[in-house]
């Protein structure tokens, strides 16, 4: 592989316009890298923008009213993204870069047959016959599992059930051959069985094609599966970053550690935590750290100044550990 | 042996198992065949060189008879089991077919609509001809040569009411597809780019629309010279505004489901966003209005022409007739009877068929399957 990520986002902020002449902060100040081949998981609560950085960085969020202000990067193969025509926007949609949605249920027409809606992805991009067009729809409907690829193209997404829908936009998603996928919450509108067919599939398609898949998802046992790494969002911000195996046993940053014990677990008897509150508006975050209302280890510190993101996490406990001593953390729920 | 007699006499082998189905063929078949017969005459001086309006009247014809004959073998033969994948619209027909006023509107749509075409060869006599002695040929009460009488110069009323259901459902059906494409387009664009053009759109809608119609038409038609080509054009342009709110309020819904998202996200532009995925999606509202929409404006058109307003004496219509028969109403009521009747069987027949349409379209009403 050449060097560097395929993928640089860097202090990407995306703002809008609120009633009352406030401004939202969906997203502000968010970078990582993806590379190739690998799976970069984005976690957190609803409403902490994660869905938000995935549909910015194909600027479908609609400018205006949202503005991507100046500052932000993203840069595709070196490609500057942001500022860049709305033409060559939509080149990279579906050619560079698929989108899977999470409501296999609502994101096919209703009134085309499946087969039709692959053909189109692949026409939009790529000046082909009709005829080859069918064929690669076969082939692809084929690859991602349908068992009668010729019965499904002539269905309508109606007569299919939710996770042959979900394989049919997945092929949708790779029909034109993108080298990143943005995965935005794939599975959670399926059955548990079927989560784990279309985990599967996604995983040997990225093995196939050495795609980088960048996850959304709020499902922390879907991310330890498939994910090589994983960023913890926060009020528009990532709060810690990092290989899924530390971030998701040993989270350095509260909010990650009260993500994790908010899963309720089937084999040991470790009690339910819960993060006391809810994720603030976007319009007003609180001062200093954006987590400091909810966190049970916060002090003056943390009300006055907001941490850096440094070596991966973005709290001064890093700077303090000792502090974490001084309380008990998350409160249990009580039975 | 069957398909010889499926051929001959196609509906004639339903009659055991579907009666009415096997009647209305055969009847149709034979009404058909018999007016070629009788015509027959007319049908050789077409070939021998006719006006365009009787070629379009023995393609008509023929291709009613080809018609005929195939749904009466199809049936008799049973329907090929091509679904396993209907889409809405072999959905929607399941509904349709089981809706006994909307097929009996769809029976007489098609009824009119195939009158009209065949008008040349079904009258019996030129709609402006008069009568070789007016005195003794006016104001006939209806009787076997003239079915509906004779007017005030000796013109055969029923001749007329068949041509003037030509301009009628002509005029009808042009302006509507003129009113319902420009509403159509003004609507979806309107729903799906909101902002300026949302609000210039609509504004302007609510000033058409707060003219009254009649009014409106009636200030145009006395600038501009009316003929049939104005009238369509004015009925049209008139008439999109209800449309376009129905079209907009429904892309405004539909701009936010996922599907379109997801095609913004496969790259697609705007013009095939909202031609491919959005108007579709909205097509069965649009069609339910075009039906129930073409009964109104023959309606309007027939109003206009009671006015005098209308397309211009001698082209017979309807309304015109109307109201060329109010003066004689007691004496000869034969006159305005027989066109008024025609617009409202007309108006009927297309309502019936825009409520069936309605039933077996639109999603929230019940499909009739599964519990009440």
């Amino acid at each position: 592989m050449t060097a560097g990520p395929i993928l640089r986002v860097r202090d990407l902020r995306v703002h809008f316009p609120a009633p009352g002449g406030q401004t939202a902060r969906a997203v502000d100040g968010v970078s990582f890298d993806l590379s190739a081949g690998e799976t970069l998981a984005l976690v957190g609560e609803s409403g902490c923008g994660k869905s938000m950085t995935a549909l910015s960085l194909v600027r479908l969020v609609a400018e205006p009213p949202a503005v991507t202000l100046a500052g932000s990067s993203i840069r595709l193969r070196g490609e500057e993204l942001v500022g860049a025509p709305a033409r060559r926007l939509r080149e990279v949609r579906g050619a560079e870069i698929g989108f899977v949605f999470q409501e296999p249920m609502t994101s096919l027409d209703p009134v085309h047959r499946v087969g039709r809606q692959v053909e189109e992805a692949i026409r939009a991009h790529e000046t082909v016959s009709r005829a080859e067009a069918t064929g690669r729809t076969l082939a692809l409907l084929e690859r991602v599992g349908l068992p009668d690829p010729a019965r499904a193209a002539r269905a309508y997404p109606h007569q299919l059930s939710g996770g042959m829908r979900q394989r049919a936009l997945i092929a949708i998603a790779i029909a034109c051959g993108p080298s990143i996928l943005l995965a935005d919450e794939p599975t959670t509108a399926l059955d548990v069985t079927v989560q784990a067919q279309i985990l599967d599939l996604l995983s040997s398609l990225q093995r196939e094609e050495n795609l980088a898949v960048l996850l959304i998802s709020h499902d922390l046992a879907v991310v330890s599966s498939v994910a090589d790494r994983v960023a913890v969002m926060y009020g528009g911000r990532i709060v810690e970053i990092g290989p899924t195996a530390s971030v998701l046993t040993a989270p350095r940053h509260p909010y990650g550690e009260g993500l994790l014990g908010a899963v309720p677990t089937m084999y040991d008897d470790r009690a339910l935590k819960m993060i006391p509150g809810r994720v603030p508006a976007a319009t007003d975050w609180p001062s200093g750290c954006r987590f400091h209302p909810r966190c049970p280890y916060a002090w003056d510190r943390c009300r006055r100044d907001e941490p850096r993101l440094a070596d991966g996490v973005r709290c001064w406990l890093a700077e303090e550990p000792g502090r974490r001593g001084e309380t008990t953390g998350f409160a249990e729920v009580s039975t | 042996m069957s398909r010889v007699l499926d051929l001959l006499l196609p509906g004639a082998r339903l009659l055991a198992t579907l009666p009415v189905r096997g009647a209305l063929t055969l009847a149709v078949w034979v009404a058909l065949w018999t007016l070629a017969i009788t015509r027959l005459d007319r049908v050789l001086d077409t070939l021998r060189g006719g006006a365009i309006d009787e070629w379009v009247a023995l393609a008509s014809l023929t291709g009613a008879l080809l018609l005929v004959a195939r749904a009466g073998r199809r049936s008799a033969t049973g329907d090929p089991a091509d679904d396993d994948a209907p889409g809405q619209w072999a959905m929607a027909w399941r509904v349709f077919r089981r809706h006994r006023t909307a097929m009996l509107g769809l029976a007489l749509v098609g009824a009119l609509a195939l009158t009209a075409l065949l008008t040349p060869y079904l009258a019996p006599f030129d709609p402006a001809e008069q009568g070789a002695d007016i005195v003794a040929t006016r104001f006939q009460s209806p009787s076997l040569q003239h079915p509906m009488g004779t007017d005030r110069f000796g013109r055969d009323v029923f001749s007329r009411v068949l041509y003037g259901g030509r301009v009628s459902l002509g005029i009808g059906g042009m302006a509507i597809l003129i009113a319902i494409t420009i509403g159509s387009l003004v609507g979806a664009l309107a729903g799906y780019l909101r902002g300026w053009v949302d609000a210039a759109s609509m504004r302007t809608v609510d000033l058409l629309l707060s003219f009254p119609r009649l009014v409106l038409l009636i200030t145009i038609v006395a600038l501009v010279e009316p003929s049939v080509l104005v009238i369509t054009l004015v009925l049209g342009l008139t008439g999109w505004m209800g449309t376009s709110r129905l079209v907009r309020g429904e892309v405004l819904s539909l701009r936010e489901r996922e599907f379109v998202l997801a095609a913004r996200a496969l790259g697609f532009g705007t013009p095939r966003i909202l031609l491919r995925h959005v108007l579709p999606n909205v097509a069965t509202s649009i069609i339910v209005a075009a039906t129930l929409g073409i009964g109104n404006t023959i309606l309007v058109e027939a109003s206009l022409s009671f006015l005098g307003l209308g397309v211009p004496p001698p082209a017979p219509s309807w309304g015109l007739m109307v109201a060329a028969g109010k003066d004689v109403m007691l004496d000869a009521p034969w006159i305005a009877l027989f066109p008024g009747l025609a617009i409202v069987l007309t108006v009927v027949s297309f309502n019936l068929v825009g409520d069936g349409l309605r039933d077996a379209l639109d999603p929230r009403t019940d499909r009739g399957v599964g519990v009440p």
